[in-house]
């Protein structure tokens, strides 16, 4: 049986991957966070429950690629060097909410924004650590 | 049934201690979130139902999901039912890919989605609705269902937002049948929800709100290119409930009521979904 792909599902198709390949084109994230962004702060820094709360959520989304230890695994990065432990909470948070995608990071906003902070509370908490 | 369940608390026996899945609760709606890069996602999806005048039917999906980039996300679909007072079938195949042509997150997130179909008119398996499907088609017998198999190509347009815990995500659905000359097909779905709690709790919990996840679907056909609207075509909205287990899979159920003549009475849906993380690792010797 003859199977034929009309015209306007090829260029349709064809779209499609164009607009994901470009999607490769991305540069260095911090440079795309808004002063807005960079300057909110973390409700729940410091506080003992966020951060055990963080750590149970770091062990379930981010230990697998991060390390449980956060140290990074295989290309995956190190969350405690000088360029992480240093950043402002608003830039870690801009990048849970965005991710990264062509560096391979996927953006966390179907996490509630109560869950992303003490995420960022555990990870700071961690100390630096190369 | 009973092989079902086998299959189900084997698969959470299974998965204690390294599988694990946060999604949200939507049987046919999709949201703009992506499988992560290097996981792979195994669902199990059951329906079941009784059309009116026919025989009840449990249609089974098999899903593997994998996260091939950040951007990008591929799936395998297998799929096929049993019928009461008749057999059981094997439907066929679909392979799905997911893009996000946006880097960031917006207000309002795109993905396009591109889909290959080569199932049989037995499926049961209710992934979507388009055009102009109705209750009479479940009547077909498995062997008239199976005698004409479908190869399809599906578009969506995926729209879907996430704001203070909330997900909210339209899909904008076209298929065109390959070895017919049958027009497009439309359909569209919708889909709210939100997890219980926005904050986790600081001592590991079970049966706790942060683990859960509600929300309502609605979805139907829209008709064709030759009949566009909401004419002879069939619509259901249901509520639905996740229940993320800790450390382990995600078990959801939804109950999906027909809205007019041409909808089954209820559709009943049940999905086991469950998560390994870094597949590719496995085969590294260095991973840790």
């Amino acid at each position: 049986m003859k199977i034929r792909m009309p015209k306007f599902s090829l260029a349709l198709l064809t779209a499609t991957i164009l607009l994901a390949s470009l999607s490769l084109a991305d540069d260095s994230w911090k440079q795309h966070v808004a002063e807005a962004d960079r300057a909110r702060t973390n409700p729940v820094a410091g506080q003992a429950d966020a951060i055990a709360a963080g750590g149970r959520l770091f062990e379930d989304h981010c230990a697998k690629c991060h390390g449980a230890d956060a140290l990074g695994r295989r290309n995956k990065p190190n969350l405690r060097t000088d360029e992480v432990q240093n950043a402002a909470d608003g830039e870690i948070f801009w990048l849970l909410r965005n991710g990264s995608l062509r560096r391979g990071m996927p953006s966390w906003s179907a996490l509630p924004e109560p869950s992303r902070w003490q995420i960022i509370a555990y990870v700071k908490s961690l100390g630096k650590k190369e | 049934m009973k092989r079902l369940l086998t299959l189900w608390f084997f698969t959470l026996f299974l998965c204690g201690g390294y599988c694990s899945a946060q999604e949200w609760p939507y049987f046919v709606t999709y949201a703009h979130d992506l499988e992560e890069p290097g996981n792979l996602e195994f669902e199990a999806k059951t329906t079941a139902g009784t059309p009116k005048y026919g025989n009840t039917f449990y249609g089974e999906t098999v899903e593997f999901e994998y996260g091939a980039k950040a951007w990008w996300t591929t799936e395998l679909y297998l799929s096929g039912q049993h019928t009461s007072n008749d057999s059981t079938v094997f439907n066929g195949f679909r392979w799905e890919n997911r893009f996000r042509p946006l880097w960031r997150e917006y207000f309002i997130n795109p993905v396009l989605y591109v889909e290959y179909e080569n199932v049989n008119l037995a499926d049961r398996s209710f992934l979507e609705i388009t055009g102009h499907q109705s209750v009479s088609d479940l009547r077909l017998s498995n062997a008239q269902g199976r005698s004409e198999t479908e190869r399809s190509l599906e578009l969506k347009l995926i729209l879907s937002s996430n704001a203070k815990g909330w997900n909210i995500a339209e899909n904008f659905i076209a298929e065109k049948d390959l070895n017919e000359g049958e027009p497009w097909e439309f359909g569209y779905a919708v889909g709210v929800s939100r997890p219980l709690s926005m904050a986790a709790r600081a001592r590991a919990c079970t049966f706790c709100r942060e683990n859960f996840s509600a929300g309502a679907e609605l979805y139907g056909g829209l008709g064709d290119l030759n009949g566009f609207g909401l004419t002879a075509t069939s619509h259901y909205f249901g509520p639905t409930l996740a229940f993320n287990v800790p450390r382990g899979p995600t078990v959801t159920f939804s109950p999906n009521f027909g809205l007019n003549d041409n909808s089954m009475g209820v559709v009943y849906r049940f999905k086991l979904s469950y998560e390994i993380q870094q597949i590719t690792s496995w085969f590294h010797s260095g991973a840790k």
